[in-house]
């Protein structure tokens, strides 16, 4: 043990020695087979994730694709620039916002709420089947939860069967557009506020147990334990979490606005992912470089808003994402 | 914290609060499910009419009959469980040869890659040249499309990497590497032996991604035959075209209407069903990758 622990710390040594520009060549040498263990993965990374952004200066391009990519005649922030003048973007951009920002200051205080009530609850059948039961909606997929909610909002659905027993008169929820983002949001909160709170229980379960004791001694109340002792030890969690879905609250879920979008709801449910959808890949004559333009607008404002975020989180003293 | 000191009338009342607060939670989520489930197995004049609240009314399986018949939805199945399996397997496959030279402190180059990796996490090209790189690939309308595009996560190739590098002590590799042992040897022979829960954990995620998936399958199929079940789902549930020839039982009008609206019912449930029976079996494997992910790598 002792002979071979002193050769490897030789051999360390040894490199040590002959660092810079020798040891770079032969840390590659000795490593080449993890290089070609990566081989793959960062050959479908540069190809389907680089290649893309690459793609995307079609949209400073008339992309014709005949041309390709690099045939195209540039024309600069043209596309951008139309679609910033253009009649639909103050609506787009609104929706996006708005819908991102509800999203998560409705959804982000309750899986919290949930971790606390959860934490009080000593019997443990009972702990387990909540935590289950609260889980399992997050495992139905859009589809089948856009589904649910077309079934029990419907006009002859249950929740106006209840609406019209208190003598109300139904209401076609999906075809109010005031509705549309809050169905959106409470839906997606109904499926995700379980799931949600599981990190929220972690740190609970991190909070010391002599805290809690010595409160009792003092006499304090499970409010006020809560209130002084579980939420200050979890609030770094919070401020992380937090900041980071402010960081990317524009990656709204595209697919389930997709889905609950009709005519009747367009005002308040066209957002950036969908309009896009619509320009580039439906209408007849698909415009791809405009719809590239405003998917690349998109893109640089998210980014510009995770690096904000993390440099924020930083700020307050938190370990960022990097 | 349980304690002999005799709980305060407040905490008493807290707790009486606390479950009632969890009961009515509970109840709020399972309300929508027991009522789709009871929809289903009641009789399509039982649903139309309204008299359908909690329990089944005029017990039928006609919605699952009709489910059955449907041809589509059959061939929905198979090709989600085929892209399902063979997507996962692809997924698993990648990210364990990407986490592993990643999490090796002396694989040069480590930050580069890893920040190339990173990024796309937060910016990426967008859709519209995503979709032309899969056109000139020649994927679009193939079964490829919906999985050599998707054949990574990021995100689970650094829950992974953190995995393999809070088990993998270092003295292992250098005793391994003194004893002969060549990285190939030491991924297969040591390293995937020692890994089986964090497969389980990444394989179950790619799993559920495969089989929730629908938007890919929307803008890269044309054809019916590869449909997955989710745009199948998707066409009869949010975009009502049921394609009355698939429902065998062409009687009276006001009946196919019944039908039509009682098939969704059934068809959530069926679609439903493979994940909500596997769920209580996995569900602490989840639990688990939201704890790594949490992490930091």
């Amino acid at each position: 043990m002792d002979v071979t622990r002193e050769t490897v710390s030789k051999t360390i040594e040894r490199k040590i020695k002959t660092k810079k520009s020798k040891s770079l060549i032969r840390d590659i040498k000795n490593g080449w087979q993890l290089y070609v263990i990566f081989l793959l993965p960062l050959l479908y990374i540069l190809v389907f994730k680089y290649y893309p952004m690459y793609g995307a200066s079609i949209a400073f391009k008339d992309f014709d694709p005949v041309a390709g990519i690099l045939g195209s005649p540039w024309v600069g922030m043209e596309h951008i620039i139309k679609f910033i003048k253009s009649y639909e973007f103050w609506g787009v951009m609104k929706n996006t916002l708005l819908l991102g920002l509800y999203e998560v200051l409705a959804g982000f205080p309750l899986p919290i709420i949930l971790a606390l009530s959860l934490n009080y609850i000593y019997k443990k059948k009972f702990k387990k089947a909540a935590q289950m039961i609260t889980y399992a909606p997050h495992f139905i997929s859009v589809v089948v939860m856009v589904g649910i909610i077309f079934i029990i909002l419907d006009p002859m659905g249950p929740l106006n069967d209840l609406i019209s027993l208190f003598g109300f008169s139904p209401i076609n929820f999906m075809g109010e557009s005031e509705l549309f983002m809050s169905i959106y949001v409470w839906s997606g909160i109904w499926q995700n506020v379980g799931f949600g709170c599981i990190i929220f229980l972690a740190a609970l379960a991190g909070v010391s147990p002599a805290l809690h004791e010595a409160a009792i001694i003092d006499g304090a109340s499970i409010l006020r334990r809560i209130w002084h002792i579980d939420i200050p030890c979890i609030a770094p969690t919070i401020v992380v979490l937090l900041i980071l879905n402010m960081g990317n609250f524009l990656d709204t879920g595209f697919e389930k606005v997709l889905l609950m979008q009709n005519p009747l709801n367009l005002s308040a449910s066209e957002i950036i992912d969908t309009y896009v959808y619509k320009v580039g890949l439906t209408s007849p004559i698909p415009q791809y470089s405009y719809a590239a333009a405003i998917g690349l607008f998109k893109s640089i404002i998210g980014l510009i808003l995770i690096v904000g975020a993390n440099r924020m989180a930083k700020k307050v003293g938190q370990e960022g994402l990097w | 914290m349980q304690s002999s000191i005799p709980k305060s009338k407040g905490d008493r009342i807290f707790t009486v609060c606390n479950y009632i607060f969890l009961s009515l939670l509970i109840l709020s989520v399972l309300y929508p499910l027991i009522y789709v489930v009871s929809a289903s197995f009641s009789s399509a004049d039982a649903v139309a009419s309204g008299r359908v609240w909690l329990w089944p009314v005029d017990f039928s399986l006609e919605g699952y009959k009709a489910v059955f018949d449907y041809n589509m939805i059959w061939t929905g199945y198979a090709n989600s469980l085929f892209y399902m399996v063979v997507g996962t397997s692809i997924n698993v496959a990648l990210t364990i040869l990407a986490a592993y030279p990643l999490s090796r402190r002396d694989f040069r180059g480590r930050g580069i890659f890893m920040f190339l990796f990173v990024f796309t996490m937060m910016f990426n090209g967008g859709l519209i040249p995503t979709y032309l790189l899969v056109r000139d690939l020649g994927m679009l309308n193939t079964r490829w499309a919906l999985i050599i595009p998707n054949a990574m996560a990021v995100f689970n190739v650094i829950i992974t990497m953190t995995y393999f590098r809070s088990v993998i002590p270092k003295e292992v590799l250098e005793s391994a590497q003194l004893d002969g042992c060549n990285d190939f040897k030491f991924l297969l022979k040591i390293v995937l032996p020692l890994s089986a829960p964090i497969i389980a954990v990444i394989s179950l995620f790619y799993a559920v991604g495969h089989w929730n998936q629908y938007f890919s399958a929307l803008i890269y199929l044309r054809d019916t035959d590869l449909f997955p079940l989710q745009l199948v789902l998707r066409n009869i549930l949010i975009q009502s075209e049921i394609d009355p020839s698939m429902i065998s039982d062409i009687g009276n009008y006001q009946k196919n209407v019944g039908l039509r609206e009682l098939l969704k019912y059934a068809l959530i449930v069926v679609a439903s069903l493979p994940v909500l029976i596997i769920y209580p079996f996995v569900q602490k494997y989840f639990v688990k990758g939201v704890m790594i992910g949490s992490l930091k790598g």
